[in-house]
């Protein structure tokens, strides 16, 4: 319970042993009442096993889905279980915990909350053509959602049982759709979309999944399918 | 000029086509693009079908249309490669969705047993 309210964390992990048992201790005891749903995404190290016993529910995906897919496994089970709110959090220990009661707090008024880093808070940089690509992605995002969004590919974002309702059923798997799909969706379908900032963190362990080479292809896809995005319905 | 015609509308019923689909969400993002960009370099071919000629004789081929039908060839060749690595990957996947399946079912059937084995002894 956050704010008397049934929460769901959900963690979609890749090959994150080294972390994800401290990230799930901090969650779980920063956040007493909470449930912690892991969604081993195929990873071939012992993340499924150390979540475990870390105290988190499992769900071990046969084969690697990515992100969207495993985030669609984890809002079905925030469904079917019944809860009020579902928060997805990187594996990575990127994301404080201590928020989630200010995302919590801000979905009384709002269907989406997503916590954004360059909004004032804490000090993470990104430079180059990944900042163009983000620069670009809060400028036309932000008008699409009727609300200023600074880091749109943020993984850290709550939802109340309307979006949660949503998200069961459609979260699209492909690469970015995750974040920047689902944003534009989201908000043309009406439902409120806020950001609150939050000071990020450097990663536990394990390799970031993106290298400074695929920063300008990240560009290009990013372009892609934001066009994508908004000529859908 | 009626030739131009014929090839110019057939690439833009393509292009029309091609975003339907991707607008209803009927074709995933990775092959819309790959469409897109063949469009891209089709279209032009189409109203202007001596553009390559330059290019042709460089290489030594006639005329820029036999390139064109080379190349298009040549793709189409490629993209059928590419559909069978997708559909072996698909095999490898439903295959490992099969195994995992009959585990499960397995454990479940293997528990069932064990708790009728109980109720059995108890009762
Ligand atoms: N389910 C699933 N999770 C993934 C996959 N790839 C990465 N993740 C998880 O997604 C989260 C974010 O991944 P990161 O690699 O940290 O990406 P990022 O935070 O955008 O970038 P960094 O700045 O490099 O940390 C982590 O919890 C990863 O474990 C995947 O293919 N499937
Ligand atoms: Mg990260």
């Amino acid at each position: 319970m956050v704010n008397g309210k049934r929460t769901l964390i959900i963690i979609p992990a890749l090959n994150e042993s080294g972390s994800i048992a401290d990230v799930v201790g901090e969650v779980r005891g920063e956040l007493p009442g909470v449930d912690v749903l892991v969604v081993d995404d195929g990873s071939t190290d012992r993340t499924a096993a150390v979540a475990a016993a870390a105290g988190a529910k499992v769900a071990k995906l046969p084969y690697n889905l990515g992100v969207g897919g495993a985030m669609r496994l984890g809002y079905r089970y925030a469904r079917d279980h019944d809860y009020d709110v579902a928060i997805q959090i990187d594996a990575d220990g990127q994301h404080d915990p201590r928020y989630v009661p200010k995302l919590v707090d801000l979905l009384d008024d709002n269907d989406l909350v997503i916590g954004a880093r360059f909004a004032g808070e804490g000090d993470y940089m990104v430079r180059g053509p990944r900042r163009w690509a983000m620069v670009m992605l809060s400028a036309v995002l932000s008008r699409v959602a009727h609300t200023k969004l600074t880091d749109t590919t943020s993984g850290f974002r709550a939802a109340n049982r309307r979006v949660i309702e949503m998200f069961a059923t459609w979260y699209p798997a492909e690469y970015l759709g995750d974040t920047v799909e689902t944003l534009v969706h989201t908000a043309r379908r009406g439902y409120r979309i806020r950001q609150v900032p939050v000071a990020m963190r450097k990663r536990m362990a394990g390799t970031p999944s993106h290298s400074p080479a695929r920063a300008m292809i990240y560009l290009g896809r990013a372009f892609a399918v934001l066009t994508l995005a908004l000529i859908r319905r | 000029m009626k030739l131009t015609l014929v090839t110019g509308l057939t690439g833009l019923l393509l292009l029309g086509t091609i975003v339907e689909l991707l607008r209803r969400r009927q074709l995933r993002e990775k092959y819309g693009m790959l469409w897109l960009a063949v469009l891209v370099v089709v279209i032009p071919l189409s109203l202007f079908p001596r553009l390559l000629d330059n290019v042709a004789e460089l290489l030594g081929v006639a005329s820029g249309v036999s390139l064109v039908l080379f190349l298009g060839i040549v793709f189409l060749l490629l993209v059928c490669v590419h559909l069978s690595w997708e559909v072996s990957a698909l095999e490898e996947e439903t295959r490992t969705l099969a195994e995992d399946f009959a585990l499960l079912r397995a454990e479940i059937d293997a528990d069932r047993a064990a708790r009728d084995e109980l109720v059995s002894t108890d009762g």
